[in-house]
């Protein structure tokens, strides 16, 4: 008897909590495929609700992609070599640094677009162009690139690998290249995942700097919700998950790479 | 080739001196080794002349009339084989050695064929496509001086490159390396702390001891004439005497020791080997404990001096403990030596 209770029990608490986080997951799901969400399944299945939202919002979807793309690309330019400088200067200064680095983390999104705006809300073709969102993107992912990198580099012997290298002829740039990136591989493949999915699911930061003509995947979320019929926002959802799940199980797959090199 | 130091000295930014002033010849062809204790800057002298530190100003690093003090690692041409090995976990065996080939632009055939003569040398064919993480403790350490090798250095630099491997496995490949150094026929300088490695290996050694070096000679120069007790200690593990001095004898609780000469204000010191006993000698001493070595017992004797005093005594059997036993050691075989500073 006391076994069957510390046996099923658990189990079924974890069933209900499942149950709980994937109904809503699910009924918004069925939403997005219904002909008419208020009469329910009885009314049948469609796919009209998404082309729609193809037909309204692949804008959308095509500018997150890229701003996604090109939030990556500059987060490997500056993060990399950030957090390779921060490894091979280990002390006081550096950490001062890596906590600056870190600092968009801890200021909502909503705060930092509002000191975007500030400082450059007035420069006219700065503020309408794709480049303003991509600018607050890399604020708030790159503190992901560069902890990623570093915790990697930080687990090898960095220092004796590029002595032996340069012992061997190799000069600075050569080392960085042959050495350090390959061997912070997993970590630069988990940053990059991390950046890609939350440069696509950045919400906070984007609606503040977004215009009419430059609207995000989850900014167009929001504008479908608040616009369009529920079936039309549901399927928008559907579209979303297409998206970021399989980023999502990538982005665990990596982390999990990159832990095995760092034991 | 030839390697000149002159002046070499490193002051580390909080003031400390890691190096003083230090003068090296090491002639072509010939394997130093630079022996001491953890800290005395045998570390640092190598890692100059590696250039992989700076030298305080005034130094001047000379490779066969080359001046490469103010040359980068990468353009001084040297071999360097680590403690940690530092092979690249992103390459197999062959791409780690050929490494430095790769460097030097040379064309790939080239590379080929200077890489698998290298792994042939140090035996390494059966391993040259794995991956070096997937390497024994043994065969990385022949990785790292094949990748070393390979591109004909001017000098090869050996910074305390058995130490990471346990003891059996570091017997072994002590001798296999002294053999390959010879082989390649390079002047090469060598760190260890430890005595018996430094003997093997090298032809010369110099004993450092803070920051400096004590005294430089071939293996046995040093084990008979050590200039200081620092490195009668170091090398051979002399024991140093306490007891007055008179002239040319010394008093100790347990008789009186005649020495080679006289040494007033001096410090003596034995070795355990040159401790015998016999019934005619002139101290005496009483047995605390014999351990047994195979081919001979160590005894730790009382009475001799304040401290307890070892000696190594060959033959088939040896007395117990609490027995007394008389005690000889030749005069030539005590090393009377200037005292030392306190360190």
């Amino acid at each position: 008897m006391m076994r069957l209770i510390t046996r099923h029990v658990p189990l079924a608490v974890t069933l209900l909590a499942c149950a709980f986080l994937l109904i809503p997951i699910i009924q918004s799901i069925l939403a997005g495929l219904t002909v008419n969400y208020f009469r329910g399944l009885s009314s049948g299945l469609t796919l009209k609700w998404i082309v729609q939202v193809w037909e309204l919002y692949s804008d959308s979807i095509f500018l997150s992609i890229w701003l996604a793309l090109t939030c990556l690309a500059a987060t490997l330019v500056i993060g990399v070599p950030a957090a390779y400088v921060l490894a091979r200067n280990p002390g006081r200064i550096t950490r001062v640094l890596e906590e600056f680095i870190s600092l968009p983390l801890a200021i909502p999104g909503l705060a930092l677009a509002l000191a975007l705006l500030q400082l450059y809300g007035t420069v006219q073709g700065f503020r309408t162009s794709w480049t303003f969102i991509l600018v607050g993107h890399v604020l708030y992912t790159l503190p992901f690139m560069v902890r990623s990198v570093l915790s990697v580099l930080a687990a090898i012997d960095l220092r004796t690998l590029e002595e032996g290298a340069a012992s061997l002829g190799a000069g600075p740039a050569r080392r960085f290249v042959d050495v350090v990136v390959p061997n912070a591989m997993p970590g630069i493949l988990a940053g990059a995942l991390t950046v890609v999915t939350l440069s696509i699911g950045e919400f906070n930061l984007t609606w503040m700097l977004h215009t009419p003509y430059l609207k995000t995947l989850p900014v167009g979320l929001a504008d479908s919700y608040a616009s369009m019929r529920l079936e039309v926002a549901s399927a928008y959802t559907l579209v979303f998950f297409v998206m970021i799940v399989p980023l999502l199980m990538a982005m665990q797959w990596a982390s999990a790479r990159a832990q095995r090199i760092m034991q | 080739m030839t390697l000149t130091l002159t002046n070499i000295a490193k002051t580390f930014p909080g003031g400390t001196k890691a190096l003083l002033p230090t003068d090296l010849e090491i002639a072509k062809g010939e394997i130093l080794s630079l022996l001491g204790p953890s800290g005395c800057g045998k570390s640092t002298l190598l890692r100059i002349i590696a250039g992989l530190e700076t030298p305080d100003p005034g130094a001047s690093i000379v490779f066969d009339g080359d001046d490469v003090t103010h040359q980068s690692v990468e353009s001084r041409k040297i071999g360097m084989v680590f403690q940690s090995y530092a092979l690249f976990p992103n390459m197999s065996v062959r791409s780690n050695i050929g490494y430095g080939l790769k460097m030097q632009k040379l064309p790939k055939a080239e590379i080929a064929a200077r890489v698998d003569e290298v792994i042939g040398l140090c035996q390494l064919a059966p391993y040259a496509d794995r991956a070096v993480t997937a390497l024994s403790g043994g065969q990385k350490q022949r990785v790292a001086l094949a990748r070393a090798m390979a591109p004909r250095p001017r000098v090869l630099l050996l910074d305390e490159p058995l130490s990471a491997l346990d003891a059996a496995l570091r017997n072994h490949l002590r001798d296999e390396l002294a053999l390959l150094l010879r082989q390649f026929g390079i002047t090469a300088i060598f760190v260890t702390h430890d005595q018996d490695e430094a003997m093997a290996i090298a032809d010369r050694v110099a004993v450092m001891s803070q920051g400096q070096v004590a005294q430089i000679g071939t293996p046995e120069a040093l084990y008979r004439n050590p200039a200081t007790g620092f490195v009668a200690r170091f090398v051979g593990d002399a024991m140093p005497l306490e007891g007055r001095i008179e002239r040319a004898h010394m008093h100790l609780p347990g008789g009186v020791l005649t020495l080679p000469q006289a040494g007033d204000g001096q410090q003596v010191l034995v070795r355990a080997e040159d401790i015998s006993i016999d019934p005619q000698g002139p101290i005496t001493g009483r047995v605390e404990t014999v351990t047994f070595l195979g081919t001979h017992y160590r005894i730790a004797l009382s009475g001799v001096m304040a401290g307890p005093l070892f000696m190594l005594h060959a033959g088939l059997s040896a007395p117990k403990p609490g027995d007394e036993v008389r005690l000889s050691i030749p005069p030539e075989a005590l090393l009377v030596l200037p005292m030392e500073m306190a360190a």
